[in-house]
């Protein structure tokens, strides 16, 4: 039995592979069109996760390395849903996310940034989706900071996102950035994505109805992750 | 005025960027916060087949190691059946999933694992053995998918449908692992070189 297949990947929504702007993607982009695969079992599968593999702190970053006390920064809730290209949601994936600190610097050996790190911010989270597909993470806002590309870029405030969703063919990474941020325009990276309405849609929106009054903001971010076709004129057993 | 659709639109890809490993393997990023680390061991202890160790590197367009990779593979059993519903079952403790990094001095990664069996291909073809690898790293503005094929699977290959979708036989090879001993232990390497001579096949999924 043939799967059914996911939805063909808009690869004119997404960014190329050779960006000269972002100067990294030029000696690391194949330079041959991919090969395109119909699915097969190899891709409509991907991997599963249980509370058994995560704790419940782990969605927690203003908690989750905290050694001395909170750390420094915005207080904010990100929150949202995962749901697929036909508004459904994909229930039970693992989100994971990773982050500057609220003065953007990373906690990482490679990053040599002369703003500090915090001692009690770690700047990575996970979750599961719940039955409606919806995750929430509690952090600190990260900062903007620079980097070597032209000798004056600086990243836009970001939360890089890692989802599974149900099938391999679906592992996506993207960035989360916040509503309003004059840098998210002035991005190379951003900028690789040639449709200006894809980059809207990575923008998280303030959501006061979500925010805990004297306590945390809260952003709106839904991930949309790729559809799955209904096999009409076959038999599955599942159904359509 | 027709109909709209109502499809979403899938969110687009953006670079992991330098520091992937915070995220996603914070134990080299230097510090530990989780319990435990994600895809360390993809087939457990109960795994029927060979055991076989896979390492490589990743090269870019000026032939230097690319040091800052990150790597998953996605694969059957033995039995070729995939740790998911929609495939066979799997032996306890088998996930078919692992994540791993490159050396920060050397750009070289590894992972241990049992060979993977032949899976099902479309309309009632058989797939040869293969590893589904899902590349990200900095410069990489979307995770690049390939594949892994066995040199010891010649036949197998030969009729591979997705192998035989490549129309250039030189770029085939460029999906084969090579093959030596390490002890016991057989170990297949498999470069991928992201651009120019070479240029391993990536897969639009």
């Amino acid at each position: 039995m043939t799967p059914a297949d996911f939805y063909q990947r808009d690869r004119r929504l997404h960014p190329p592979a050779l960006t000269p702007d972002y100067k990294t993607s030029v000696a690391r982009s194949p330079r041959y069109s991919m090969i395109s695969l119909e699915n097969t079992v190899s891709e409509v599968t991907g991997p599963t996760f249980g509370h058994g593999d995560i704790d419940p702190i782990d969605n927690d970053l203003i908690s989750n390395y905290a050694h001395t006390g909170d750390p420094v920064g915005e207080r904010i809730i990100v929150h949202g849903r995962v749901l697929d290209e036909n508004a459904r949601p994909v229930p039970g994936t693992l989100v994971e996310i990773w982050q500057a600190n609220a003065g953007g610097r990373y906690r990482h050996k490679k990053d040599s940034y002369l703003a500090p790190i915090d001692p009690n911010f770690g700047g990575c989270g996970r979750t599961l989706t719940d039955q409606n597909g919806q995750y929430a993470f509690r952090t600190v806002k990260p900062g903007a900071y620079p980097w070597r590309n032209w000798v004056n870029n600086w990243r836009p405030a970001h939360i890089h996102v890692s989802v599974f969703g149900t099938a391999f063919a679906q592992r996506l990474i993207t960035q989360l950035y916040f509503e309003g941020d004059p840098l998210i325009p002035k991005c190379p990276i951003v900028q690789t994505i040639p449709d200006p309405e894809a980059i809207e849609q990575l923008i998280a929106k303030l959501d006061l109805n979500a925010t805990i009054p004297l306590d945390s903001i809260a952003y709106k971010f839904d991930i949309v992750l790729r559809g799955r076709r209904s096999t009409w004129f076959e038999n599955r057993p599942e159904g359509n | 005025m027709p109909q709209t659709l109502s499809y979403l639109r899938e969110s687009a890809s953006q670079t992991a960027g330098p520091f992937v490993h915070i995220g996603l393997a914070p134990g080299a990023a230097g510090f530990d916060i989780y319990r435990q680390e994600l895809g360390h061991d993809i087939a457990g202890p109960n795994a029927k087949g060979t055991r076989i160790r896979v390492e490589g590197v990743v090269i870019d367009g000026m032939g230097s190691p690319v040091k800052d990779v990150l790597l998953e593979v996605w694969q059957a059993n033995a039995d070729g059946h995939y740790a998911h519903p929609e495939s066979g079952t799997v032996e306890d403790g088998f996930r078919g999933w692992g994540r791993v990094i490159t050396d920060f001095d050397s750009g070289e990664w590894s992972f241990d694992t049992v060979k993977p069996g032949p899976v099902a291909g479309r309309n009632g073809t058989v797939q040869a053995p293969h590893l589904n690898l899902w590349i990200v790293a900095r410069g990489i503005n979307i995770g690049l998918n390939t594949r892994m094929y066995f040199p010891d699977e010649a036949k197998a290959n030969g009729r591979d449908p997705v192998l035989n979708l490549i129309e250039w036989d030189n770029r085939r090879a460029t999906l084969i692992a090579a093959l030596h001993q390490d002890g016991d232990i057989p170990v297949y390497r498999f470069e991928i070189r992201l651009q120019g001579e070479g240029e391993t096949v990536f897969f639009d999924i």
